[in-house]
């Protein structure tokens, strides 16, 4: 538990540390690739589906890997629209 | 299994690079994909090592990526911000019922399981629920206005007394029941979280449900003791929480007076009765104010976004510029329905990267400006957030156009902005009104300055 905990605090403050500052055009474009990186639940979703026993446990348990594939996708696939729109207009 | 623990590391790295690849604009494109890539590999890890089942996961995931693309992909730059918050909501719900699943599963486990078990299903809860609010809110399905229900901050604190009870409860007693009235209290939590966030704040309160579904995720891997999800949802819950702080700042006010101001809010002054006047004009008389300017400075809002006008505005910005006139355009931090969201629209329409000047840029110098093109805007220009301290926005920065030489304001009516607040700078001497659609009036303006 003591690990776990020890990787819980550190990565808070990678967390604060890597978005400190980020100018107000990314604000977007951060919060959009952020969500899509919450949708890392789609791991927990396929572990927790893969070892279910009963017909509830693997109902809801699909249904996550359903909602969590949404997720994952779906933001990356918005960031990277948000991102594109910035590329062609450096010199 | 060693190799296993390896690759939830390497995906761990993707993230935390890619958090801070999109943190520079220079990076923030590969940095995106690293994250997809880290994304790809801890998903193809956890499919491998999956015990059963394999081809029904298989297939959920094939469903959710049919479905998730083509909404992506498909959806219009101006409902973005709508669309970040469905795929949110839709992540905090997944953490809640992979929380339900594995308490189902594992029954008689340890009492420090069933706390971030509640945790997980809690937050994903409020997460679920305050997204598809905030989504009914800037889709306009429902009204975009602080929605205070009677004694509501009373209803709230009894809300989340009740769920802090069940979250102490479900631990002591171990009961499915407790734990999805926990769910059940979480879902209402969330709606009465989001109800009373005005209209143009409501994209803070989606970067906050986004922190929270982060922290959700975080505690769904002490549910399954998996490392690789405490760390993201950590980074996520931290970074969204950071990322929230500094829209905040962006608006010029804090936090706290956001989410719960609308329950502290003074009726305005009774100035409405009053009829005030307004001075509309035509076209021509917009075009020669134009034409014959020296300096024109451009506040476009989402109004012109929702017009698709980007490239209308752009080509009168154009023309204006061979006749020697100096274009330049003033994005406000919250223009649009996001942080930064006008920046990606006019990004969209080609308009060089230099021309956008962001408040401080603009306001020590225009009182030298000759002419204020206001596209679709309205919030973000109002005198009332910097005088009138009864006003909602009282404190949000804004550009001074009021201070400009002249002022031209092209709406479609009327009506007040997405706050809802009403503006006074329409009644001003130095104002202008042009009526009609964004799109159809600058096109009408480019084909009058060219007669000039």
């Amino acid at each position: 538990m003591i690990e776990l905990l020890t990787i819980f605090v550190l990565a808070v403050f990678v967390g604060f540390e890597v978005v400190s500052k980020v100018s107000t055009i990314l604000h977007t474009p951060l919060m959009s690739g952020a969500n899509a990186i919450h949708g890392v639940i789609l791991v927990g979703a396929i572990l927790i589906t893969g070892h279910a026993d009963d017909a509830l446990t693997l109902v809801l348990g699909l249904l996550a890997v359903f909602l969590a594939t949404v997720n994952v996708v779906g933001g990356f696939v918005v960031t990277d629209r948000m991102l594109e729109m910035f590329k062609g207009h450096k010199r | 299994m060693t190799w296993v623990q390896l690759a939830y590391l390497a995906a761990a790295l993707c993230f935390i690079l890619a958090l801070k690849g999109l943190s520079t604009p220079k990076y923030a494109r590969v940095g995106n994909l690293v994250g997809a890539a880290g994304m790809a590999l801890a998903v193809v890890t956890a499919f491998a090592t999956a015990g059963d089942h394999h081809v029904l996961i298989a297939v959920a995931v094939v469903v959710g990526v049919v479905v998730g693309v083509p909404a992506a992909r498909q959806v219009k730059m101006t409902a973005i911000p709508q669309m970040v918050a469905l795929f949110n909501g839709v992540g905090g719900a997944a953490a809640a019922l992979v929380a339900l699943a594995e308490f189902l599963e594992n029954t008689g486990a340890g009492v420090l399981f069933v706390v971030a078990t509640a945790l997980t299903v809690l937050i994903g809860s409020v997460s679920f629920s305050g997204s598809l609010v905030t989504f009914l809110k800037l889709q306009e399905i429902m009204t975009t206005r602080p929605v205070l229900l009677p004694s509501g901050q009373w209803i709230g604190i009894g809300v989340a007394a009740v769920s802090a009870v069940l979250l102490v409860a479900t631990p002591a007693t171990g009961s499915a029941a407790l734990l999805v009235l926990l769910a059940v209290a979480g879902l209402a939590l969330g709606v009465l979280f989001v109800l009373p966030v005005g209209g143009a704040d409501v994209p803070i309160a989606i970067s906050l449900l986004n922190a929270f579904t982060g922290l959700a995720v975080a505690a769904s891997g002490y549910v399954l003791e998996n490392t690789l999800l405490i760390v993201a949802g950590t980074l996520v819950g931290a970074s969204g929480t950071i990322l929230t702080r500094l829209m905040a700042q962006a608006m010029g006010r804090p936090l706290t007076n956001i989410l719960f101001g609308a329950f502290k809010a003074v009726p305005p002054a009774a100035a409405s009765g009053e009829q005030r006047t307004v001075r509309s004009g035509t076209v021509e008389d917009v075009a020669i104010l134009l034409g014959y300017a020296h300096s024109v400075l451009v506040v476009p809002g989402y109004g012109l976004a929702v017009a698709q006008a980007q490239h209308a505005a752009r080509e009168l910005a154009q023309l204006l510029e061979s006749r020697g006139i100096s274009v330049d355009y003033g994005i406000h931090p919250v223009a649009g329905r996001m942080p930064g969201h006008m920046n990606v629209l006019l990004a969209e329409a080609d308009v060089p990267y230099e021309n956008l000047k962001e408040l401080d840029d603009v306001n020590p110098g225009i009182g030298s400006v000759d002419v204020v093109l206001v596209v679709g805007a309205n919030d973000v220009v109002n005198p009332g957030a910097r005088d009138e301290p009864a006003s909602p926005i009282y404190g949000m920065p804004i550009f001074d156009v009021d201070r400009a030489k002249a002022v031209v304001f092209m709406k479609r009516s009327m009506r007040p902005g997405f706050a809802g607040v009403d503006n006074s700078l329409l009644y001003h001497p130095k104002t202008t009104l042009l009526f009609g659609d964004a799109k159809d009036s600058l096109t009408k303006l480019l084909a009058a300055v060219k007669q000039l």
